[in-house]
């Protein structure tokens, strides 16, 4: 009967939400070191901090598509160009954001994209050099609405 | 499946920085999300994307769940002749998609 079917398609929606919200509560992590993953990322080379600067809004509204910009400083030559950038997130279920390669035909260590951030968080982006350096930039950014809650 | 939209400045000169956008349209879905139902959507984003110019590669990346949905990137690059400029991506479905481009160089 309607009613019968109406109701239990109620309660199947309503064991939904509450399902989802209880799930991706596991997702809001605490904030996780980092320190494991760049020394596997980086094969344990030291990482020195700088020639890496990230543009990223201080607070972003919406997590779901938070602008990001890397930039390495590098003349990007035959001889000296940046090959790897990896974006990592302080915060998010999957730490490993992003991994870019370049090379000396790109002129420019610089690109731009659009990451999902799960609240409040420390982005480390690290960038290797043609040379085998690794280099470090980091930003802190606001997040008032997380990615991660999003049961629809 | 996926529309794309690459952004090129349509003449450049030799040798000057090109300034390469691309959009694709793609959930970029990332598998933690739940449909009305309570059944889990299974993870789908396209986890890597490589851009030749002219065949040789110019930018390679490695993408996850950690990319906003409908994947938005901006690099660089030297053009030193005319050419095509192609893009080709792969999501975790196994769904290939490409897009390319025409960046004329002027001396």
């Amino acid at each position: 009967m309607a009613r019968c079917s109406r109701r239990r398609f109620l309660a199947a929606a309503a064991a939904g939400v509450v399902a989802a919200h209880v799930r991706v509560a596991g997702a809001q992590l605490a904030a996780q070191p980092l320190e494991p993953l760049i020394a596997k990322l980086t094969g344990d080379a030291s990482v020195q901090p700088g020639r890496v600067t990230l543009e990223i809004p201080r607070l972003a509204d919406n997590g779901h598509s938070v602008p990001l910009k890397v930039r390495v400083e590098s003349a990007m030559t035959e001889r000296d160009y940046v090959k790897t950038i990896h974006i990592l997130s302080g915060r998010n279920p999957r730490p490993h954001i992003a991994a870019f390669h370049l090379n000396p035909h790109c002129g420019r260590a610089e690109i731009s994209t659009r990451v999902r951030l799960n609240g409040t968080q420390r982005l480390v982006v690290l960038a290797q050099a043609s040379d085998g350096s690794w280099w470090s930039g980091s930003a802190e950014v606001e997040v008032t609405e997380t990615a991660c809650l999003d049961a629809t | 499946m996926a529309v794309a939209r690459i952004q090129v400045p349509p003449e450049v000169k030799r040798g000057e920085l090109v300034q390469v956008r691309l959009a694709i349209q793609h959930p970029m879905e990332t598998g933690f999300r739940f449909d009305v139902m309570g059944r889990p959507i299974p993870k789908n984003v396209i986890n890597s994307l490589v851009c030749r110019y002219n065949g040789a590669e110019v930018f390679r990346a490695e993408l996850g769940s950690g990319i906003a949905a409908n994947p938005y990137l901006q690099f660089f690059m030297r053009a030193e002749a005319t050419g095509e400029l192609v893009f080709e991506w792969v999501d975790d479905a196994g769904e290939r998609g490409s897009e390319r481009a025409t960046i004329t160089v002027v001396t």
